[in-house]
C-alpha cells in the first residue's frame, strides 16, 4: 500500500502567499475571540468549587439549581457531566464558607428538591492556588517556547527557529481561540494537552527542515522555494501517516477516555490538525521571506586538488 | 552491514526481560488486607507483633494468605473483602483493648497479590493516584505571620519571666504588630534591660528608643530567627498533622512540605471523607489567658469600648466575657490529653498535662492569681472559643490541669483528640482539596485502559497493512515501548493518574512517529534504487537524526511541564518525559534489533516485505539524483 504517489514537487511556495493570508484571518480571528468571548477558565484557575454528583435515575438539573438557590448558592453552574445521571455542579468562592463540609452541605442541600444523589468527587481550589496556577501555566509556555527556540537556532539556523516558533505559535493561538470560541472549559489537562501540541508539532517543523537543509546541500541550481517545495513534498506521505497514527490514539481518547479526558484529547486533535498545516504552509514561507539560502548551508570548503563533489579524495 | 555485535542483541534481551519482570506485578491485581502500625512514636512493630496478629487470626479463625512485616507495619493479605472487615474488627479489639488511648493503627488496605519472588525483587504494581484509587487530596496552607505572632505573643510572656528574674523594672511589655515593645522609666533600667536580654535572647534584635521618662526598647526577630521558626512551625505542623492522622487509622497517608509554606495531604481509599476533613480541618489551638475583672470593664466592651488589650468573648453559657490579649501559655507545652469526668462533679471534663517550662509557668500564674478567673480558649481559624473560665481556688503545681465546664462528653472526646493530637504551631488552610469517590476511581482506570488499548489496536492494525514485515516490527518496538513505560512506572513508585494514563496513550501515538520516519525512509531508499540492505542501513541512518531532533522538543515541552505543574500536570509531564526516553530505545534499538534478526544475514536479498514501494514513471523529480 502507498497512499502518496505524488511523482512532481507541489508547488507549495507558489500559492504561500495566500496561505498566509489565510493563517494571519484565522490567528486574528482566534485572538478576536479571546479578546471578546475569553476563556472558559475551570476552578483550578479560577478558585472555587467543584461537586460531582451521581444519581440511580436521570438527574432533574432544574430541581438540582432550584435545591441549590433554596439553599443560598449563588453564581452556580450546574450541567451534566458525561451521562444524563452525573451531575456537575460548580459553586464560585465565598469568603467565609466552611471547606471542610462543602459537599456534605451541597448534598444536605438536595434533599428536599432533588433526594438520591451520591457525592462522586469535591474538589476545592483557594484563589491563591488558581493564580499561582496561571502564573505556573504561563511561565511553562515561556520556557517551552525558549528552549525550542535555542535549541533550533543551536541546531539548524535562526531562521529556521523563528519561523518555527511562529508556526506553532499560531496553533496554540488558534486552539486557544476555539475554546474561547466555543466556551469549551479550559483546565489544568487542556493546559497541558496544548504544551505537548507546541513539542509535538515543531517536531514537524524540525522534519520538513531537515529535509530543506539535506537537500540545499545535495542538489544545486534549485531556487529557495523549488527547495522548499521538494522537501514538503518528500516528507508529506511521513507527515500525513504519523499525524494520523497519533490522531487514532487521540481519537481512541476522545471516544473512550470520558468526561475527563475529552477536551484533553478535543485540545489535541485541534493542534494536531492545525499542527499539519502550520508546520508546512506556515513555517515554510515564513523560511522563505526570511532569506533563507543556500550559501548559509554550504560552508566554502578548501579546494583540494581532484576532490569530488562531496569533498572526499580518492 | 546490518547485523548487530552480540552484546546489543543481548542488551535489548535484557533490557525486555527487565520490562517484563517489572511490568509483570500490575497483572496480579491486588486483593483486600489489613494493615497494624503503629499509633505512637515509643511503640515499635517488629516480629512479635506479627507473631502476635498471626496468633490473633488463628485464634478467631480466618483464614489469610501471607502476612507481611516492612517498615509501615504488619499487613495481612486476606481472602475475600468480608473476612478484611472481620478481622479488623478483631485486630482492633485485641491491639486497642482502651478505644480511647489507641496505641495501634488498624487501618484496611489492599496488597498486591503477586507472587513472593517479585515483591522480593521490589518489582511492585504501580502506584496508583487518588483520581484512579479514591481517595482525598488536601493542600494546606501554613499561616506564617501567624506563627511569627504566636512566637512573639510567648517571647513577650518570657521576657516578662526573664525581667522579673533578674530584678529588672519595667514600664510594660507588648507587642505592637511584629515587634516587642519594652517600656523603662530611665536609661539606667533600660541599659540593664538591654543587657540581660542580650545575654539571655540573642534571636532578638534590639534597637532603643523614645527620650525622657518614656524609654523603649523594642525587639524584632533576626531573620535567621524567623527562618528557623517558619521551618519549626512547618516541621511541627507535619508532626501534628500526622498524629491526627493516625487517629483515623489509614493505610497509606502521604503528608509532606510542599514549597515553603505548604503541606500535601493525601489519603487514599479514605471512604469517611467528611471525617477526614473535619478532623484535618480543625486548626485548633490552645491558649491559658487571664480574664480581666475590673468591674464596668465588661459593661463598657459591651457599649463598644474594648479596654486595651483586652478582648472581648462570649463563654459557652452565653455571658461575656473579657479576656486579656496577653497570653499566658499556649498548647505547645502540653504533653498530652485525655477525657474524663470532674472526680468531684462527675462532669465531663478533659485531663491535661503540661511539660516542666508549663508546669512552671503555670504555677506562678496559679500563685499570683488565686481567687481570680482563667480562661482556657480554643483557637480555630483565628476565632478564639471559651472553652471553661474557671476560678483559682489555689496554686496548681505538678502539671496537671483539668478542663471542665458545661461540656458533653462528645465535646470532651473531641476537644481531647484533638488537643493530643497536638496543637499546631501555626494555622493552616485547606487551599485546595480534591475528593474521589471510589467507584469514580475504577471508572477512570476503565477508561483510560480502554482508549490506550483500542488506540494501539487501530495503530498496530494500520502499520500492519501498510508495511508489512516493517509494520509487525514497529508494533513490537511500540509494545516493548508500553513494557519499557509501564516497568519503569512501577520500578520508580512514581504516581500514576488518569493524566498519566492519557500521557501512555499520546506517547504511543507520537512514538509510532519514529517507526513511521524509518520506514518511510527506506521506502525511499528502495525508490531511489539502493539495494535493500544498503536501504536499511541509510534509513535507519539517516532517519535517526530527524528522530532525535523531534525527540528532543517534545522532551523541552515536558521538562517545562515538569517544572512548572502541578497536581495533574505533573502527572502527565513525568510519564511523558518517561515515554519520550523509553521510545527513543525502544523504535531505534529494539525495531532495528529485530530487522537485523529478520534481514542481517541474508546475503541475497532481493526484496524487502515493507509494503508496494511505488516508483514514479519519470524516474525522480527534478530534484533528487
Amino acid at each position: 500500500m502507498e497512499f502518496f504517489r505524488i511523482s512532481k514537487d507541489i508547488p507549495f511556495m507558489r500559492h504561500a502567499l495566500v496561505f498566509n493570508v489565510i493563517s494571519l484571518l484565522t490567528f486574528l480571528l482566534a485572538v478576536a475571540f479571546l479578546f471578546t468571548r475569553g476563556l472558559h477558565l475551570s476552578v483550578e484557575f479560577t478558585g472555587g468549587t467543584l461537586v460531582e454528583l451521581h444519581y440511580t435515575q436521570t438527574a432533574d438539573l432544574e430541581k438540582v439549581r432550584d435545591g441549590l438557590g433554596k439553599a443560598g448558592y449563588t453564581d452556580l453552574s450546574v450541567q451534566h457531566f458525561g451521562s444524563s445521571q452525573d451531575v456537575l455542579v460548580r459553586l464560585p468562592l465565598r469568603a467565609d464558607q466552611n471547606t471542610a463540609r462543602i459537599g456534605e452541605a451541597v448534598i444536605e442541600a438536595l434533599a428536599v428538591e432533588a433526594p438520591g444523589a451520591t457525592l462522586r468527587r469535591v474538589e476545592f481550589v483557594g484563589p491563591q492556588v488558581g493564580r499561582e496556577l496561571a502564573e505556573n501555566g504561563a511561565l511553562a509556555l515561556l520556557v517551552v517556547i525558549i528552549g525550542i527556540v535555542l535549541y533550533l537556532s543551536f541546531r539548524f539556523e535562526w531562521r529556521f527557529s523563528i519561523s518555527a516558533i511562529i508556526a506553532n505559535l499560531h496553533d496554540v493561538v488558534i486552539i486557544l481561540g476555539f475554546f474561547a470560541f466555543f466556551q469549551w472549559e479550559f483546565s489544568l489537562s487542556v493546559l497541558a494537552a496544548v504544551l505537548a501540541v507546541l513539542g509535538y508539532s515543531v517536531n514537524e517543523s524540525v522534519v520538513v527542515f531537515d529535509r530543506v537543509r539535506e537537500t540545499f546541500k545535495k542538489t544545486r541550481g534549485l531556487t529557495t522555494p523549488q527547495v522548499l517545495d521538494h522537501a514538503i513534498t518528500s516528507t508529506i506521505s511521513r507527515t500525513m501517516i504519523t499525524h494520523g497514527s497519533t490522531q487514532i490514539m487521540v481519537l481512541s481518547m476522545l471516544i473512550f477516555g470520558g468526561e475527563t479526558l475529552y477536551y484533553f484529547a478535543l485540545a489535541l486533535t485541534i493542534g494536531i490538525c492545525f499542527g499539519i498545516y502550520s508546520s508546512v504552509l506556515v513555517a515554510s514561507p515564513l523560511v522563505m521571506w526570511l532569506g533563507v539560502s543556500r550559501e548559509q548551508f554550504v560552508r566554502p570548503k578548501k579546494k583540494i586538488e581532484g576532490a569530488n563533489e562531496d569533498g572526499a579524495v580518492v | 552491514m546490518n547485523r548487530y555485535p552480540l552484546w546489543k542483541y543481548v542488551l535489548v534481551g535484557l533490557a525486555l526481560l527487565f520490562g517484563l519482570v517489572y511490568t509483570l506485578p500490575n497483572f496480579f491485581g491486588e486483593s483486600p488486607a489489613v494493615q497494624v502500625s503503629s499509633a505512637k512514636a515509643t511503640l515499635k512493630i517488629d516480629a512479635s507483633t506479627r507473631e502476635r496478629v498471626a496468633s490473633t487470626l488463628q485464634a478467631a479463625g480466618i483464614a489469610n494468605s501471607g502476612i507481611f512485616l516492612d517498615s509501615n507495619g504488619v499487613k495481612v493479605r486476606l481472602l475475600t473483602n468480608d473476612t478484611q472487615l472481620q478481622a479488623k474488627d478483631i485486630l482492633e479489639k485485641k491491639f486497642n483493648p482502651d478505644s480511647s488511648d489507641p496505641q495501634y493503627v488498624i487501618a484496611l488496605n489492599l496488597l498486591s497479590s503477586s507472587p513472593q519472588w517479585l515483591t522480593k525483587l521490589h518489582a511492585l504494581p504501580m502506584y496508583l493516584g487518588l483520581d484512579l484509587r479514591g481517595g482525598v487530596h488536601f493542600l494546606l496552607q501554613v499561616d506564617m505571620p501567624g506563627a511569627l505572632t504566636k512566637r512573639l505573643d510567648s517571647i513577650g510572656a518570657d521576657l516578662r519571666t526573664l525581667l522579673r528574674d533578674n530584678n529588672v523594672r519595667h514600664a510594660g511589655i507588648d507587642r505592637e504588630g511584629e515587634r516587642v515593645v519594652i517600656r523603662f522609666r530611665d536609661q539606667e533600667k533600660l541599659s540593664k534591660g538591654r543587657l540581660t536580654l542580650e545575654e539571655n535572647q540573642p534571636d532578638l534584635l534590639l534597637v532603643e528608643q523614645g527620650e525622657g521618662s518614656d524609654l523603649k526598647l523594642v525587639a524584632t526577630l533576626r531573620p535567621e530567627a524567623i527562618k528557623r521558626i517558619q521551618d519549626f512551625a512547618l516541621k511541627q505542623n507535619i508532626t501534628t498533622l500526622n498524629n491526627r492522622i493516625n487517629e483515623l487509622g489509614v493505610a497509606e497517608p502521604v503528608i509532606a512540605q510542599q514549597g515553603a509554606d505548604r503541606i500535601v495531604v493525601q489519603l487514599p481509599g479514605v471512604q469517611d471523607t467528611a471525617k477526614a476533613k473535619d478532623i484535618l480541618g480543625r486548626t485548633a489551638t490552645l491558649e491559658i489567658r487571664m480574664v480581666e475583672e475590673n468591674p464596668g470593664a465588661v459593661e463598657a466592651a459591651l457599649a463598644g469600648q474594648v479596654p486595651f488589650g483586652s478582648e472581648l468573648y462570649v463563654e459557652r453559657g452565653g455571658a461575656p466575657l473579657l479576656v486579656k490579649k496577653q497570653v499566658v501559655l499556649t498548647g505547645d507545652r502540653l504533653t498530652d490529653a485525655q477525657p474524663g469526668f470532674d472526680s468531684q462533679t462527675r462532669e465531663p471534663a478533659v485531663h491535661l498535662t503540661l511539660d516542666s517550662p508549663g508546669a512552671r509557668i503555670f504555677k506562678d500564674i496559679t500563685r499570683d492569681n488565686v481567687g481570680k478567673r482563667m480562661a482556657i480558649l480554643l483557637i480555630e481559624k483565628n476565632k478564639g472559643e471559651v472553652v471553661t473560665a474557671p476560678v483559682i481556688r489555689a496554686e496548681i503545681g505538678g502539671g496537671r490541669v483539668q478542663i471542665s465546664g458545661r461540656m458533653t462528653t462528645t465535646e470532651a472526646n473531641d476537644t481531647a483528640l484533638l488537643l493530643r493530637a497536638g496543637s499546631l504551631a501555626a494555622p493552616m488552610e485547606i487551599i485546595e482539596e480534591r475528593t474521589i469517590g471510589p467507584s469514580l476511581g475504577a471508572e477512570n482506570i476503565k477508561k483510560g485502559f480502554q482508549s490506550t488499548m483500542w488506540g494501539f489496536v487501530a495503530i498496530a492494525v494500520f502499520m500492519i497493512a501498510y508495511y508489512l514485515l516493517f509494520g509487525v516490527v514497529s508494533v513490537i518496538a511500540l509494545a516493548s515501548n508500553l513494557l519499557f513505560l509501564v516497568a519503569l512506572l512501577s520500578m520508580l513508585q512514581a504516581t500514576l493518574t488518569l493524566p498519566g494514563i492519557a500521557a501512555i496513550a499520546l506517547t504511543l501515538g507520537m512514538a509510532i512517529d519514529a517507526n513511521v520516519l524509518i520506514n518511510e525512509r527506506i521506502r525511499e531508499e528502495l525508490r531511489n534504487g539502493s539495494s535493500p540492505q544498503a536501504a536499511i542501513h541509510t534509513g535507519y541512518e539517516r532517519a535517526f537524526g530527524t528522530i532525535l531532533d523531534s525527540n528532543i522538543t517534545t522532551l523541552i515541552a515536558g521538562l517545562a511541564l515538569l517544572m512548572f505543574g502541578s497536581g495533574p500536570v505533573r502527572g502527565f509531564a513525568v510519564v511523558h518525559c518517561l515515554g519520550i526516553m523509553t521510545s527513543l530505545f525502544s523504535a531505534v534499538v529494539v525495531s532495528r534489533a529485530l530487522i537485523n534478526l529478520i534481514y542481517g544475514r541474508r546475503r541475497k536479498l532481493e526484496a524487502l516485505a515493507i509494503g508496494q514501494v511505488w516508483k514514479p514513471a519519470n524516474a525522480g523529480s527534478a530534484a533528487v539524483n
